[in-house]
């Protein structure tokens, strides 16, 4: 199925990433090439209805404690902006 | 002359490193007939000699790895001698190692520094192995040939005009061309066994839940799986063995016990039975792949196992699936990477636009299609349309696998349809993507298979076959294809040429 401009910029939107004009019409025919291959997968319906979780899946949980506790700085000095021990970022609302 | 350039004398004149296996290795470890510094000086020397040639790895690790040869030597000295105390290895750049870099071979994480060790680091360390590098890989671990790298691919050391397949390019090529003894990779769709196909090594993938992938920068966090790439299936074994296990820090790995695998190690394959899916030889792909494949599964049959056709029906919607589970999960684990806390950060005038700033300049053609596509077929109004088909189809080809292997102990398949491509052969993400239709379904029903070597093209490019088991069953892999690779007796040597 052909994805239209329209479809591309509210998805480029969605996952924050901008494309130049001649980008956007190379994605828009890979994508389409894409869901086409996938297209298949519709038949897929009368053959499996309800999603069953695996029965060997299980919950595996732990206690809460922290192990070996991180050095909070090793974790600061990778950050791009900051003050103090704290990470800087640009406001969220202007 | 001391006993330290003795020792490399003798090597140098009788022994090739480049002919050195894990297990011959640690014998002459443990016979004091080398030092686990010899072994990384030695190990640095061929990657200086050649890698400028090959570029399997991004970064060489040499001053850590010198420290890390005198702490195995010290080790053995007081005794404490492991099955993998003083190897020089490689480790694929998206496994995190403390204090190194961990690009994803991605420009988005360009200058960042792991901050802490991967389960499976972890576990080598404590054995004193020797990490000499990190090694290339297409940007997140999303390719076949490592030609979406952000930081140039590697070359196939059996042709230089040819890929070494992908993603775990960097490490297939680094063991095949006698750089390391062994590598680490990762496997979401066959990222260890088709490079390990391409450059005609072995490469092994457990099952999903078997080994911790804690410390691995997640793509497909349901089908990422860390992998060994090795020259012999006894050495796979012998790093697969500390690499299962549960881990409290993955909750998605089992607490099911782990056997010796070494004590699996088969030299015939009497009372093996073994299933040959029809659907992994189709038409189109390469005659001679298909030939060189059906004559080690004589082989096989050579060897007393019971071989007959099977089916596995639904293989034909694995890689549709892949293509919808995965990019779903990868635009959900890559939106981390907004420039806020670690890597690339492009400046903006507001936080939204740092967002777009970072993103758009870090991430490389590929990451950005997939993270378009999951973000599409997860959005509202789609999800039901694609993401839960696809998790349908997924129990389809999962009771495919369990069904057959209710009557057989193995599969045996190609690795990939046709052997290693040429550099831009293939150009649309498409037909890229087919490179791993035999690979995936693994990956999809969770289960484990190995790729080894069957034999050559008259090109001289290496042929892979993929034995394939059940969940939890890896020593019938290791077995089986330690018998066959006994019984092929292959001594594939790449070239290093164009």
């Amino acid at each position: 199925m052909a994805i239209s401009t329209d479809e591309v910029n509210r998805i480029a939107k969605l996952a924050r990433l901008s494309f130049s004009e001649a980008e956007k019409q190379k994605l828009q025919q890979e994508l389409s090439a894409i869901l086409d291959y996938v297209d298949q997968l519709k038949e897929v319906g009368g053959k499996a209805k309800e999603e069953k979780p695996d029965p060997d899946a299980v919950n595996l949980m732990r206690n809460d404690v922290a192990e070996s506790p991180d050095d909070p700085e090793e974790f600061l000095k990778q950050a791009p902006g900051r003050q103090g021990n704290f990470i800087k970022v640009k406001s969220v609302m202007e | 002359m001391n006993r330290d350039s003795l020792g490399v004398k003798f090597l140098r004149n009788f022994m090739n490193f480049t002919d050195l296996t894990i297990k011959s290795a640690s014998e002459l470890l443990a016979n004091k007939q080398v030092s686990a510094k010899e072994l990384a000086e030695m190990s640095l020397k061929r990657i200086k000699e050649i890698d400028d040639k090959l570029h399997a790895f991004l970064y060489v690790a040499e001053a850590e790895a010198m420290e890390a040869a005198k702490e195995a030597d010290n080790a053995i000295a007081e005794g404490e001698n492991f099955s993998l105390t003083g190897i020089p290895y490689a480790a694929k750049d998206n496994i995190l190692v403390k204090g190194m870099q961990a690009t994803a071979a991605s420009k988005i994480l360009e200058n960042y520094k792991a901050t802490y060790d991967a389960t499976v680091i972890r576990k080598l360390n404590e054995q004193q192995t020797v990490l000499m590098g990190k090694t290339n890989l297409d940007e997140f671990a999303m390719g076949s040939s490592t030609e979406n790298s952000a930081y140039g691919p590697s070359k196939n050391p059996f042709d230089l005009t040819r890929v070494p397949g992908g993603s775990s390019g960097g490490s297939a090529v680094a063991v095949a061309s006698g750089e390391v003894l062994f590598a680490l990779g990762t496997d979401t769709g066959g990222s260890v066994r088709q490079p390990a196909g391409f450059c005609g090594i072995v490469g092994f993938k457990p099952t999903y839940g078997r080994s911790s992938r804690y410390g691995l920068i997640a793509l497909g966090s349901s089908l990422d799986v860390p992998g060994v790439l090795a020259k012999t299936v006894e050495d796979a074994a012998s790093v697969f063995q500390l690499m299962a296990g549960q881990d409290s820090y993955d909750s998605t790995t089992l607490p099911k016990p782990v056997p010796d695998y070494s004590k699996y190690l088969k030299e015939d394959l009497k009372g093996l039975k073994v299933g040959v899916p029809k659907e992994y030889f189709i038409e189109g792909m390469d005659k001679e792949v298909e030939a060189v494949v059906r004559s080690a599964i004589k082989k096989m049959e050579e060897l007393g196992a019971s071989v007959s056709e099977t089916s596995l029906p639904h293989s034909s919607y694995a890689l549709a699936a892949y293509y919808i589970i995965l990019p779903v999960e990868i635009s959900a684990n890559l939106s981390r990477y907004d420039g806020i806390r670690y890597g690339l950060s492009v400046a903006g005038k507001n936080l939204e636009e740092v967002y777009y700033n970072t993103r758009t300049k870090g991430f490389g053609a590929e990451p950005k299609r997939r993270i378009m596509i999951g973000t599409y077929a997860s959005s509202a109004g789609y999800f039901d349309a694609y993401y839960k088909k696809a998790k349908l189809a997924q129990q389809l080809i999962r009771k495919d696998f369990t069904d057959a292997f209710e009557k057989y102990d193995l599969l045996v398949t190609p690795t990939t349809p046709a052997p290693a491509f040429k550099f831009g052969e293939k150009s649309d993400p498409l037909s890229m993507y087919l490179a791993d239709v035999f690979t995936v379904g693994l990956n999809i029903a969770g289960v484990p298979g190995l790729s080894m070597p069957a034999g050559m093209t008259k090109a001289g490019l290496p042929v892979g076959v993929q034995l394939v088991a059940g969940h939890f069953a890896e020593e019938k892999l290791f077995g089986a294809a330690h018998a066959l690779e006994l019984a092929l007796n292959l001594k594939l040597k790449p070239r290093l040429t164009g």
